[in-house]
């Protein structure tokens, strides 16, 4: 099976039948071969994050898994955050505390923070900042990316209750 | 003309981005994400080699790989120049310059040698690991301290030496009390953008148009220098900005890839597309930063600088590219700072490596200045035996010296400062910091075995680089505003800041406001954003467009719409009302635009169109200023850093958006950081560069960074724009090197301690260990 | 940085696995599991396997169980699974506590302990781990399965005892006593990277006297190894400032660090003498008075 395979990837609820090779990482998938280009590929060597995905709710970096191996699995990316037009609050969060600048990290942050939050929604401030270095931003310095996520946090916590 | 009577609504307010929506949504168009049909990939060859001679170069066996649809090498693009710089005074460095592809000599590792194209990427590199080049060594040199080698026969790797001095040097060091001498290193470090670089180039025949997609920083320059380089004339060639993920001065520049898509594309005739990897990111795009310097300071008894003496060595790598020597020229000039200096020397010798060239990031020039001056300035506190924050009060220029000019050219020009209250600043900050009860606390803790400091450092930057800008507004018939600038916007929020600046001038909601940048096919002129400059330049020049389109609008609605006096209208929220009675009958944009169509009788006579054209030149740039001061623990036995506290104060003269420049000042901080404690392009004996992925190169993370206060202050606006701003492009980043230095310092209590950035453990572990075996 | 081409295999059994791997290691094929060190060397094409199989997917080789004396630990176990305690007692509280040094939280989703064992990087946490508590590590392959000593297991920078046809099934662990004090310091670069030098130390406090003491070292030589010489300077001594000294200075005469650079291997020398003293001290303090 070196040659190109028929695989079906279930990403943000929707079935997509593709063909790739092995080697095909799933972040080139899911930007070539399914058309959902909001996933960035930063360094292509698992450091940076930019590629972060669910794959059955765990933060996981696109660009250390193949495709193939994303079979069978359900995956979740930043075109699956959102509801429709009603942003998900990590996303209004972000918007309303200058969390991003360039945008080029920001899917991979929103995904990782959706992905912890998700799982553990009292994080305390020492845990949620050391989950958030899992990934890298050149421009914002984190400051605003950790008030975004904290008060998303505290939103989602209460929305909650 | 009517001056605006609206109340400011925008500017000076930190209202949220316009940008943000599509990127939050997993809807940027960064590089990667533009594709064309029939698109070819191109793969880069680079040298594995630092320097050698190029004895062949084998393409049959990756022709002959699948998907490959051909292999150039530099025989391929015999006709294309090499890479010119910007204009400059400093001559002699034509030959220097990088070819797109290596011509008989290679001369760092990944120098492009050859490139692939092929269907797909995966395919592309697959054929370009089959391409052989055979290559005969050469000695490398990789210490621009080390005597210059050969470049080719018959020309050195100096460039030149570049010389700046005023006043009586030798004089005041005869005279002086005292003399403090450094020898201090900046390491080579760059801006490394979280998006790699990319290209996608394609010929529409139809039009008989060359684009380029993926541009940015300098597209109007740039459009220009391809199109010589190509051969074509300028209105054939358009460049096209995307989304972009981080500039820092790096991305935008022109690149050998930039040159071999387009070059593809014309050829071939279909597109070719370039995204970079990151490892070819870490090799191939611009380094920058490294730098020795040898300074001596003349003092008087009580700290003064009588005059400074410096001769540094710039290491710009294996070949001078865009910004020619301007680098080692800024630091040259900026190395005096906010300090008075009567007497300077600068000798700095522009010496090319066995390495990735070099070229600006973010504050270029000053990053290094700043370190080395405050460097010296703490050595003059620890020799006049005065405090560190009295040692710059001393020296610090005064408000009466304002507008100063510095007996040194800039860009053509004298230096001159145009405003700024250094003190004020000074106290403001230390006063924000609690500078007086941190230092007892510090000792208490230093008193029990702690080794904890507080260092302190102050700065000069530049901004608003002219000579000129220009934008076009056009409302459009549905009342929409779209300001249309040759700016760039690099992801620092120029679409909100130039929206904000066009929303209050004319009477709009920001919101209502569309920024158009990035692309030479909407206006024909342009510099871009770098330099700190697209909200001075642009924002000034969108300020003047919109009093036109302001004027425009009152004056048609006054004779044509609403019968009265153009004194007695405002524009507000859209709409043209009348000042006496807000709530009576009102005329929209949208409505005075339509009546301004062509065929329209109200046109008649008048310029179609409600719209207008501003030009904003300025010859001096603006000089935003700020100070540093952080506390550091150190832990001894491992060398580590632990930053506790930091405070960046900065004064921009006016914000119009203080949220984003808080943003620029925290972001550009951690980005300095970087460079104080973590980064650096380390190579091995062969020169082998060592940092080539992201688990070598380190960047700062979330838990490497402390807590930043930010104190932005207006004191000073500037007097050479109609709104008084200073840029804040690279407002936090100038002087992390020197006040880490400093803090550093303090704790291990040792002044000067600290010489080399950036300050790795290893480093500092050794400097404890010179401690310990030689107490002083 | 595209991956070369390979054929990929998925296994639904450890047999189907093992049997695959007798087929194909010949022909350069091998194992990937949770691939977070595999699949960057392969980006790079510094690995270019030709056939992978991959056991990410075998349902029987994610079993995490105590046995007995000992907790096993199969194939597929990945390194989010310790971050809580996975088996009661200090084991748990010492594999969670170490766990949130690897990597980062995203890695640790994917990445499998077994997979860290079996690549054997020096600065692998793991392999610490193992190599202190005295893990066994049990590989088969079609021509049987074997149990081999960590001692014997790590044989250099990225070498084991693992024959290419052979997949490391399960670790496993011998559990820590309920009275066995453990410590563990790392110092790395960030948070996250691969360590300078990290030390591992658990012993058991008999009449205030230290007791079966094990301490272990990685991140400084070619592979992590217990340091028999510091481990002497504190059995049967009642735990005290200067005993962990002497302990930690015995480490840092002990290790030889692999770098070439002499201040360099003075620095490594150093930092494992910091880390010792720091785990040993962390041992010191007891589970319930821990912060």
């Amino acid at each position: 099976m070196s040659g190109e395979i028929d695989i079906n990837l279930n990403v943000n609820g929707r079935n997509h039948a593709v063909r790739v090779e092995p080697r095909r990482t799933l972040v080139d998938t899911l930007r070539e071969q399914c058309g959902l280009t909001g996933t960035n590929a930063g360094c292509e060597h698992g450091v940076c994050g930019a590629c972060t995905v669910l794959l059955d709710g765990e933060p996981v970096r696109a660009c250390l898994m193949f495709a193939v191996q994303a079979q069978g699995r359900r995956l979740r990316t930043i075109e699956g955050l959102a509801e429709g037009d009603k942003l998900h609050p990590l996303q209004q969060a972000f918007i309303d505390h200058h969390g991003l600048q360039c945008g080029f990290c920001t899917p991979g942050f929103l995904m990782l923070a959706a992905g912890v939050l998700e799982r553990r929604p009292d994080i305390n401030d020492d845990d949620l900042r050391e989950v958030l270095s899992s990934n890298l931003c050149r421009c914002t310095g984190y400051k605003n990316i950790l008030k975004a996520v904290r008060a998303a946090a505290d939103q989602m916590r209460g929305a909650k209750t | 003309m009517n001056a605006p009577a609206t109340r400011q609504k925008f500017i000076g307010r930190s209202v949220t981005r316009l940008e943000d929506l599509p990127l939050v949504q997993g809807r940027g168009r960064y590089a990667a994400s533009i594709s064309f049909p029939h698109q070819l990939h191109m793969r880069v060859v680079r040298s594995a080699h630092a320097h050698g001679k190029i004895v062949s170069i084998d393409t049959a066996a990756a022709l002959a790989m699948p998907g490959c649809f051909a292999v150039w090498t530099a025989a391929d693009v015999a006709a294309i120049p090499p890479i010119e710089f910007r204009p400059t005074h400093i001559k002699g460095l034509e030959p220097y310059r990088q070819y797109v592809l290596a011509r008989e000599r290679v001369r760092y590792v990944g120098e492009p040698v050859a490139v692939v194209f092929a269907e797909d990427a995966y395919q592309a590199e697959d054929a370009a690991d089959q391409v052989v080049v055979e290559i005969a060594e050469l000695p490398v040199i990789l210490d621009a301290e080390q005597l210059p080698g050969e470049f080719e026969p018959g020309r050195d790797t100096e460039p030149t030496v570049i010389r700046k001095k005023f006043g009586d040097v030798e004089g005041a060091f005869r005279e002086a009390q005292s003399v403090v001498e450094l020898d201090l290193i900046i390491g080579r470090h760059s801006g490394v953008p979280m998006e790699t670089r990319g290209a996608i180039a394609r010929h529409d025949a139809t039009r008989d148009v060359l684009e380029l997609h993926g541009a940015t920083k300098r597209p109007h320059p740039n459009r220009d220098l391809l199109a010589k380089m190509l051969g074509r004339s300028p209105s054939s060639v358009h460049l096209y900005e995307c989304h972009i993920g981080g500039g820092f001065g790096v991305r935008g520049e022109i690149y050998p890839e930039d040159v071999l898509v387009c070059a593809a594309a014309l050829r071939f005739g279909r597109p070719v597309k370039f995204i970079e990897d990151r490892r070819e990111n870490l090799m191939a795009c611009n380094h920058s930063r490294q730098q020795r310097h040898h300074i001596r300071a003349a003092i008087d008894a009580d700290g003064r600088i009588l005059a400074l003496d410096d001769e540094f060595f710039h290491d710009q790598g294996a070949y001078i590219r865009t910004h020619g020597a301007s680098v080692a020229d800024g630091t040259a000039t900026m190395l005096a700072g906010p300090y008075n200096v009567p007497a300077y020397r600068v000798v700095a010798h522009y010496r090319l490596t066995n390495k990735t060239p070099a070229a600006t990031y973010r504050s270029p020039g000053r990053f290094e200045s700043t370190f080395v001056i405050e460097r010296v300035l703490d050595a003059i506190a620890a020799k006049a035996g005065i405090d560190r924050v009295e040692a710059r009060r001393r020296n610090l220029l005064t408000t009466r010296q304002m507008p100063y000019t510095r007996p040194l050219d800039l860009h053509g020009s004298a230096m001159m400062i145009d405003s700024g209250d250094y003190a004020l600043l000074f106290d403001k900050t230390l006063e924000r910091f609690g500078w007086a009860q941190l230092q007892r606390d510090l000792a208490q803790r230093r008193a029990a075995g702690e080794l904890v400091g507080a260092g302190v450092a102050f700065f000069l930057e530049k901004s608003g680089l002219g000579p000129v800008e220009g934008v076009r507004i056009i409302v459009d018939t549905g009342g929409t505003v779209e300001v249309v600038t040759g700016a760039a916007s690099v992801g620092q929020g120029v679409e909100t800041v130039i929206a904000q600046i066009c929303a209050d001038t004319l009477g709009v909601d920001y919101r209502r406001v569309r920024v158009t940048h990035g692309r030479t096919d909407r206006i024909d002129y342009g510099t871009g954003a770098h330099a700190a400059r697209v909200t001075v330049m642009t924002g000034s020049a969108t300020h003047i467009a919109a009093l036109k389109v302001r004027a425009k609008a009152l004056e048609i609605a006054a004779s044509d719409m609403m019968e009265a006096e153009i004194d007695a209208l405002d524009i507000v929220d859209g709409r043209v009302v009348r000042k006496d009675s807000p709530d009576s009958p009102s005329v929209s944009l949208a409505q005075i635009a339509a009546a301004l169509t062509a065929a329209s009788a109200v046109a008649k006579g008048r310029e179609p169109g409600l719209s207008a054209d501003g030009v904003f030149h300025c010859e001096h740039e603006a000089y935003p200023y700020g100070a540093h001061v952080a506390v550091v623990k150190v832990d001894a036995e491992t060398g580590g850093v632990k930053i506790e506290r930091y405070l960046a104060s900065y004064d921009i003269g006016v914000a119009v958006n203080p949220m984003l420049v808080e943003g620029q000042i925290v972001g550009s901080m951690v980005q300095g950081l970087g460079g104080a404690l973590f980064e650096e392009f380390v190579y091995d004996e062969s020169g082998t560069p060592l940092a080539v992925t992201f688990a070598d190169y380190l960047l700062p993370t979330a838990l490497d960074v402390p807590p930043v206060d930010v104190l932005l202050t207006q004191d000073a606006p500037s007097p050479l724009n109609p709104l008084g701003i200073k840029g804040g492009g690279e407002s936090g980043i100038t002087a992390v090197g020197a006040v880490i230095a400093s803090a550093i310092d303090d704790a291990i209590g040792r002044a000067g301690a600290v010489t080399q950035l950036p300050v790795t453990p290893q480093r500092l572990h050794a400097i404890l260990k010179r401690r310990q075996q030689s107490p002083q | 940085m595209k991956p070369g081409q390979f054929t990929y295999h998925a296994p639904r059994s450890a047999d189907e696995a093992v049997a695959m791997l007798a087929a194909l290691s010949p022909q350069e094929g091998r194992v990937i599991a949770g691939g977070q060190s595999l699949v960057p060397a392969m980006a790079l094409r510094l690995a270019m396997p030709a056939h992978l199989v991959d056991i990410s997917g075998v349902a029987e080789l994610a079993r995490l169980a105590v046995e007995g004396d000992e907790l096993v630990i199969g194939a597929a176990v990945t390194h989010s699974r310790f971050e809580t305690s996975a088996v009661a007692g200090p084991l748990g509280r010492l594999l969670a506590g170490v766990a949130r040094h690897i990597g980062h939280y995203p890695i640790r989703t994917r990445g499998t302990f077994c997979g860290s064992i079996a690549n054997a990087d020096p600065a692998s946490e793991w392999c610490v781990v193992a190599a202190c508590l005295g893990a066994t590590m049990v590989a088969r392959s079609a021509r049987g399965t074997r149990r081999v000593a960590a001692a014997d297991f790590f044989q250099g920078m990225l070498a084991t005892a693992l024959a290419s046809d052979e997949l490391l099934i399960e670790v496993r662990l011998p559990r820590l006593a309920a009275a066995a004090r453990w410590g563990f310091y790392e110092f790395s670069r960030r948070p996250g990277d691969f360590a300078v030098a990290m030390a591992l130390a658990t012993y058991q406090l008999a009449d205030g006297v230290i007791a079966a003491p094990r301490i272990a070292v990685g991140g400084v030589e070619d592979r992590p190894r217990r340091i028999a010489a510091a481990e002497a300077a504190i059995v049967g001594a009642s735990p005290s400032a200067a005993l962990l000294q002497a302990a930690a200075d015995a480490a840092a005469r002990a290790v030889a660090p692999i770098d070439e650079k002499a201040e360099t291997v003075n620095y490594k020398r150093d930092v494992t003498r910091a880390a010792v003293r720091r785990a040993l001290a962390a041992a010191a303090i007891a589970e319930d008075q821990r912060a």
